[in-house]
């Protein structure tokens, strides 16, 4: 049996599950250690010591510019991006209530890409690279919004959308291919890389712009997570014990819209992390989407930061893009807990 | 209308289109001249030459691959029961893609030829890998965890084709094409094999056909009626195998086909499988044969991808039908 803290404090009062708390914490402590050492490594290798000493006072001045300015951004976006798509993910998969459903297979990444790699060959050269973000972002709301509506008859069941989408998602997918096979070797390339993921050359106004999104996107998300759990139920016995089904599922695609495209606008389109975080998640921690969501958004995190980092310093002086080593490094350890968990 | 009606009318969809597959191309050869090289081939005509070399062999395998893939997006659907299944998640596509990709680089082999079997042989080993994996540690095949497990091999492969593309940028504009799905530049002496290891595949699905109904009404009621599950899930999983990696190797990863049509047939056929394998086969050949003769057309003297245009034209039609249907269908 799991043992259980109450906290109470005024009207307010929470059980929390001291093992689901343990592991969270040492998840955090994990992340941490993984930022640490992302911010010591990489062309120019630094002790964790040197990097604490260079954040908390004053170096050398060239080492804090390598540290504040190039890596730290870096390394943030990774997170964030890591994060949100995770938690994205997750929401899709109670809401589909299907273990496949993930941003990549709704929609909301191949709407990302199409939108994307259509900026990159037509518009880019006029306009520049510094809309490319919000022209991805207005790909992922689209396509959803699109999928919503064709959805919709009398309510959107999960099904109806799920099929849906995946088929708006494969014209999508095949528009994208079309441009890229059509456009010139330049754009095909750069948009290659985009279409893998990279948070290459991040400075801080990336991860400032996309941590106060999802920060804006917080408080609808702890509104709605008491209620996601229902989702999973049968529609007529969630409606049953009062829940109010279309509105919610409407409600919890448009977080997970606003916290996918959001994180691919900026970070490219980084696959399998929505599919396979939430997975990890949810092997580890037990029912309950506050702390599944929580281990999903550290273990994204971590999972993307960690593939950043092989990305710049394992192949050097290469820069390979983030998205090529999350399956890499991610895909091992699922098949572990794949294997060991014998239902 | 009946359900042998309607499968009828596929047939005969199936075989106009066959015929405006032969005769539609680059240079459109009238039909009474299509019929004549069958007929009395005359080896000096060019167009003659043409029908029965490159526009045969075109549709031949257009056909195959589509029957193919559709039939596996149905098995896979059947076996996983899941209906976001397709043939990619045994790491099929990924596995085929992926072995092109590491040949043609490390060992610069660049003939279609000896790509077709590179992907054959990627497609056997991803999905080996993958059921060896949905297997371990326990006797019965379990669903989900044959799912999550494919899902984690295709990305695998694919963030290795990915990595590879992006170190080696030489021929990535060939690579692309092939991987984007295309029925040119293959001859029918070498892929011959594989049209017949699709043909018998297709033959033994239904076979199975009655089994895999009873295998759908559930683990407990299949092993109650004397089912022997685990065999027929063998079974499935290597034609699964042979079909989609065929049709791969074929015609390089088309997706939508395997994925979508079997969801087109249940809506306007049966969910009955031994009326629903034959119905994607015929469906699925037909998507193809038009998709390919249209990617020939559409942009002359180019060639579009032939997976592009599968999407672009099957997706709205699946759209439309995934609406039909009851609230909750």
């Amino acid at each position: 049996m799991d043992k259980l803290m109450t906290v109470r404090c005024g009207g307010f009062s929470r059980r929390i599950n001291l093992s689901t708390l343990l592991r969270l914490v040492l998840a955090l402590a994990l992340t941490l250690l993984v930022i640490l050492c992302s911010l010591s490594l990489g062309k120019v290798n630094l002790s964790p010591l040197a990097v604490l000493r260079i954040l908390f006072s004053s170096a050398d001045p060239s080492l804090t510019f390598i540290v504040e300015q190039l890596r730290f951004p870096r390394i943030f976006l990774a997170a964030l991006v890591g994060a949100a798509l995770s938690v994205s993910g997750l929401i899709l998969q109670s809401i589909i209530r299907n273990p496949l459903a993930s941003p990549d297979l709704l929609g909301i990444t191949s709407g990302a890409s199409a939108a994307a790699v259509l900026y990159l060959s037509f518009f880019s050269v006029a306009l520049g690279q510094q809309f490319l973000p919000v022209a991805a972002m207005l790909g992922a709301g689209l396509a959803t919004l699109a999928i919503y509506l064709l959805a919709w008859k009398q309510g959107a069941s999960p099904l109806r959308l799920v099929l849906i989408g995946v088929g708006v998602s494969a014209m999508l997918t095949a528009c994208t291919t079309f441009i890229l096979v059509f456009s010139p070797l330049t754009t095909t390339l750069s948009a290659y890389v985009w279409l893998t993921g990279s948070v290459y050359g991040a400075s801080w106004p990336e991860p400032l712009a996309l941590g106060g999104w999802l920060l804006g996107i917080c408080p609808l998300l702890v509104l709605l997570a008491r209620q996601v759990m229902v989702q999973q139920l049968d529609d007529s016995l969630a409606q049953g014990i009062g829940v109010r089904v279309q509105w919610l599922r409407a409600g919890l695609l448009l977080v997970s819209v606003a916290l996918a495209g959001a994180a691919i606008a900026w970070g490219g389109a980084i696959a399998f992390v929505g599919l396979i975080a939430p997975h990890i998640a949810k092997r580890l921690i037990g029912p309950g989407f506050g702390g599944q969501a929580a281990m999903a958004a550290l273990i994204g995190a971590t999972l993307v930061m960690l593939a950043d980092l092989a990305g710049r310093t394992l192949f050097l002086p290469l820069d390979l893009p983030a998205g090529i080593f999350v399956a890499v490094l991610g895909t091992p350890f699922f098949l572990y807990l794949l294997i060991k968990q014998r239902h | 209308m009946s359900n042998g009606l309607k499968l009828g009318c596929a047939a005969l969809a199936l075989l106009l289109c066959s015929l405006l597959s032969l005769a539609v191309g680059a240079t459109w050869i009238p039909l009474s001249q299509v019929a004549a090289a069958f007929v009395h081939p005359d080896a000096s005509s060019i167009s003659h030459v043409l029908v029965t070399s490159t526009r045969l062999s075109r549709t031949l395998m257009a056909i195959a691959v589509g029957a193919s893939l559709a039939v596996a997006g149905a098995l896979m659907q059947a076996l996983t029961r899941n209906p976001l299944a397709s043939p990619g998640l045994f790491g099929i596509n990924a596995g085929a893609s992926f072995f092109i990709i590491l040949f043609s680089s490390v060992f610069s082999l660049s003939s279609a030829d000896a790509w077709l079997w590179c992907a054959f042989i990627g497609a056997a080993v991803a999905g080996c890998l993958v059921w060896l994996i949905g297997n371990m540690g326990q006797g019965s095949l379990n669903p989900l965890r044959i799912v999550l497990a494919g899902a984690a091999i295709a990305a695998l492969f694919s963030a290795f084709s990915q990595a590879l593309l992006v170190v080696n940028q030489d021929g990535l504009d060939t690579v692309l094409f092939w991987l984007a799905g295309s029925l040119s530049e293959r001859s029918l002496s070498v892929a011959a094999p594989l049209l017949v290891c699709s043909l018998f595949a297709l033959l033994g699905t239904l076979l199975l056909a009655g089994q895999l109904n009873v295998l759908n009404a559930g683990e407990e009621i299949a092993t109650g009626l004397g089912q022997r599950t685990g065999l027929i899930r063998i079974a499935m999983s290597v034609l699964i195998v042979c079909l989609a990696g065929s049709a791969v190797a074929l015609a390089g990863s088309i997706g939508f086909v395997g994925l979508l049509v079997p969801h087109m047939v249940r809506k306007g056929l049966s969910i009955d499988h031994r009326w629903l394998l034959p119905g994607c086969a015929l469906t699925g050949a037909v998507l193809l044969l038009l998709a390919d003769t249209l990617a020939r057309v559409v942009m002359l003297p180019q060639e579009v991808p032939v997976g592009v245009m599968t999407a672009l034209f099957g997706a709205p039609f699946f759209i439309i039908l995934a609406r039909r249907g009851g609230r909750h269908g």
